[in-house]
């Protein structure tokens, strides 16, 4: 999940790392009269989530306050990747002597934190670890140990820093290790981490992604930042639809049962696991099927989380049938997803023989499943109809 | 009200035993039962969720509790 | 032969009295597991299908000696301190089934197995199978349908998915290649034993002939696993799955499992293809190709 970069400066300053005077504004006017509390020149940045906003045009400077409300107006309508500004920051613009850059992610291989430091900062880092590899350092640190300065020292003396440089840096890059770590962040970057011609260090932007995961943990900060829980930082913006399946999917903690993207055909899939779902949903395109949605029932979700899943797949408009369709399954039970779907259709006012395109569920306790779906008439078959010709024979009953 | 899918039947005099209450809310993985001071009582909304686990029938004197299948009537 | 388990291998369920894991300790038993106790804490006394339950790892240790194995079925909340109580109690090998468990959790859960050189599976997953020996974790589900699933064999199979962990052994023994071992080896972005790393054991095992995984659009696994093929000149045929096609024209959104998103090219399915063919990996374009490669892979041999 990601935070726009005022979130992320928002959590620097709480944690004291040094930033540049600024603020956010959402009219000109606003833009204007930020621009003079400033000291001197300014820069206006458009606040999207996606990269490439610099190329978008949708960061200028600004030399007086005409000139900020001028820009305020210009960059707000800019949609970069498909992505509207949220607001605009206005900070103070500083001349800088030196970028550079830090980061800090995980590395699921070593399955430890990676701090990556270059003092070739501002420019794409792959680039720099492409041409100047004496550059840019990559230092694994421990999760569990307690963490001290050290590797910062080390990360950034490797580049070949020194001085009072590479003390400046070290407080700073240690901190960011430990902001990383305190909030299960997937990414922590500070790029560019700029020395001005002052001698003095600050933040120039910088990037922060949280595991969704963990969001329960650190609703304090996030409810200081402003994040609802309705915002899921994607690659786009959920749709109501999605977001009333999340919520199915909290009701209880048992198995999954929501989770749904949603799509614009006419064939509602009820389909599992995180493997299955990916596999099934790639054998409805195939065969011309135009999926209303992707879902996963994963785990064993209670009876009713699989109701309220069906219920919602069936509320969407231009659904006309459900396909329930999972690979054969070990932990999630057969009968218990049965129950839910026939509940779900005959709370929703469906029958189900009509409305469930197919039942291809084959696994524990199919038994028991099969005679839910025999009492009411619906369509199944078991493991001797793979995957791919049970998504044809929900796909050929759209027709 | 039974579920739709399953209803459980306790025997009236292992009902009322508080001790037998006891250990079938705290065996029943999913809530069906609940441990009053005049016995068990069945949660209603919790019947669908059986997973015919059996451990309520081990908990209880043989034969007192039942767990009946509606759609195989 | 086989790796990881065997009929002999003696583990607890951490969690043992929860809906799920009251299943799986059922399953496993009937499968033919030697589960000797399980843990809860505050039901110590009770059993759960004959299993003894214990408030803590420790207690069963001391009750049972020591104890090769364990599976963790407790809620994310309480999952890390559960790996490190078994850690801790000197159990060398831990499933752990509990998805949802954020990456600095599982991270902390890998560095002290590495510290105390044991070995996690998972999470996010359902554990592993040596057909007709034993089976730790829900793989496969209720012994009738496990045994329908998975025969005796010489193919390791190897999963990002528990499910398809099972759809590929049962695709194989329908089409009578058996199994040494099967490995649900979980979901997530961070797991503890990925495909490279279990590559050393079944090249290692001389039941073990050739390799089928499952496989899906993000992280990194896949390369580390072309690259150890290549660096090791390993004997073992690899057949690949490659599910998630369609996610490809879809950078940054999240499907199915944690670990699966394309956050850069190299996540894409069609670069992981593209890898793992130059490594010398047969990929399947539909599951039930997987037999035919497989065979026609281990004449070449």
């Amino acid at each position: 999940m990601r935070f726009y970069e005022y979130e992320a400066k928002a959590l620097f300053r709480k944690h004291r790392l040094p930033l540049g005077a600024g603020e956010v504004v959402n009219s000109a006017d606003e833009a204007r009269a930020a621009f003079g509390r400033l000291a001197g020149p300014a820069v206006l940045k458009s606040q999207v989530l996606s990269g490439g906003r610099m190329k978008a045009g949708a960061v200028k400077f600004a030399d007086s306050a005409d000139e900020a409300a001028a820009h305020f107006d210009a960059i707000l309508p800019i949609v970069v990747k498909g992505e509207s500004a949220r607001s605009i920051l206005i900070e103070e613009k500083s001349p800088v002597a030196q970028e550079y850059f830090v980061a800090i992610t995980w590395d699921g291989r070593r399955k430890q934190p990676v701090l990556v430091f270059s003092d070739m900062g501002g420019i794409d880092i792959e680039e720099v670890a492409e041409k100047h590899p004496d550059h840019v350092s990559k230092t694994h640190f421990s999760s569990i140990l307690p963490l001290t300065p050290r590797i910062a020292k080390e990360a950034i003396g490797a580049t070949g820093v020194g001085g009072s440089a590479l003390n400046k840096l070290t407080p700073i890059v240690f901190e960011l290790m430990k902001i990383f770590l305190e909030y299960d962040l997937t990414l922590a970057e500070i790029n560019p981490l700029a020395r001005l011609e002052n001698g003095q260090f600050i933040v120039l932007d910088g990037h922060i992604d949280m595991e969704a995961e963990a969001r329960g943990e650190h609703k304090a900060l996030l409810d200081e930042l402003g994040i609802g829980d309705d915002e899921t930082r994607q690659a786009r913006p959920p749709t109501e639809f999605e977001l009333a399946g999340a919520r199915v999917n909290a009701v209880d903690h048992r198995g999954v049962a929501g989770n749904v993207v949603e799509f614009d055909g006419n064939l509602g899939l009820v389909i599992g696991a995180g493997g299955g779902s990916l596999t099934l949903f790639d054998a409805v395109r195939k065969h011309g099927g135009k999926p209303a949605n992707y879902c996963e029932i994963g785990g064993n979700p209670s009876v009713g989380k699989a109701k309220e899943l069906t219920k919602l797949i069936l509320s969407k408009p231009g659904v006309e049938k459900i396909a329930v369709m999972m690979n054969v399954v070990s932990n999630t039970r057969v009968d218990i997803v049965a129950r839910g779907v026939v509940k779900g259709c005959i709370e929703a006012g469906k029958d189900p023989a009509e409305t469930i395109a197919i039942f291809r569920i084959p696994g524990a306790w199919e038994d028991e499943g099969f005679k839910i779906l025999e009492k009411y008439g619906v369509e199944y078959c078991d493991r001797s109809v793979s995957m791919y010709d049970a998504a044809g024979r929900a796909v050929a009953k759209m027709a | 009200m039974a579920g739709l899918f399953i209803d459980i039947k306790v025997a009236a005099e292992v009902a009322k035993n508080p001790e037998t209450a006891r250990k079938l809310e705290e065996v029943c993985p999913v809530g069906i039962f609940a441990a009053r001071e005049s016995g068990v009582e069945i949660v209603d909304d919790n019947l669908d969720e059986c997973t015919l686990c059996d451990l309520c029938l081990e908990a209880a004197p043989s034969g007192s509790v039942e767990i009946i299948k509606l759609y195989e009537a | 032969m086989s790796i990881l388990i065997s009929k002999d291998t003696r583990f607890i369920v951490q969690g043992i009295t929860g809906r799920e894991a009251v299943n799986l300790t059922r399953e496993n038993l009937d499968y033919g597991a030697k589960i000797v106790g399980g843990v809860t804490p505050g039901r110590a006394g009770r059993d759960v299908y004959g299993v003894p339950v214990y408030d803590c790892v420790r207690d069963v240790v001391e009750a049972h000696g020591q104890i090769e194995g364990s599976v963790v079925s407790v809620p994310p909340r309480f999952t890390k301190d559960a790996v490190f109580e078994a850690l801790e109690n000197g159990i060398q090998l831990i499933v752990v089934v509990t998805e949802n468990i954020p990456r600095r959790e599982v991270a902390q859960m890998v560095e002290l197995a590495n510290l105390r050189g044991a070995r996690i599976i998972g999470p996010n997953c359902l554990g592993m199978i040596s057909p007709e020996e034993a089976k730790m974790g829900g793989v496969g589900g209720p012994a009738a349908n496990t045994r329908q699933a998975y025969a005796k064999g010489h193919i390791g199979v190897m999963s990002r998915s528990g499910g398809m962990t099972t759809k590929i052994a049962s695709t194989l023994t329908a089409a009578g290649l058996g199994q040494s071992t099967c490995v649900s080896i979980g979901g997530d972005a961070i797991i503890g034993t990925t495909y490279a790393e279990l590559m050393p054991l079944f090249e290692a095992d001389p039941e073990t002939h050739a390799i089928a995984i499952y496989s899906e659009p993000g992280g990194r696994m896949e390369a580390e696993l072309a690259e150890w093929i290549q660096a090791n000149n390993s004997r073992l045929p690899v057949v690949a799955f490659m599910a998630g096609r369609f996610m490809d024209e879809m950078k940054g959104m999240r499907f199915g499992h944690a670990g699966t998103i394309v956050e850069g090219k190299e996540d894409t399915t069609t670069e992981k293809i593209k890898r793992m063919e130059a490594a010398g990996i047969s990929v399947a374009e539909r599951i039930e190709e997987i037999p035919a490669l497989l065979r026609k892979r281990l004449e070449e041999v």
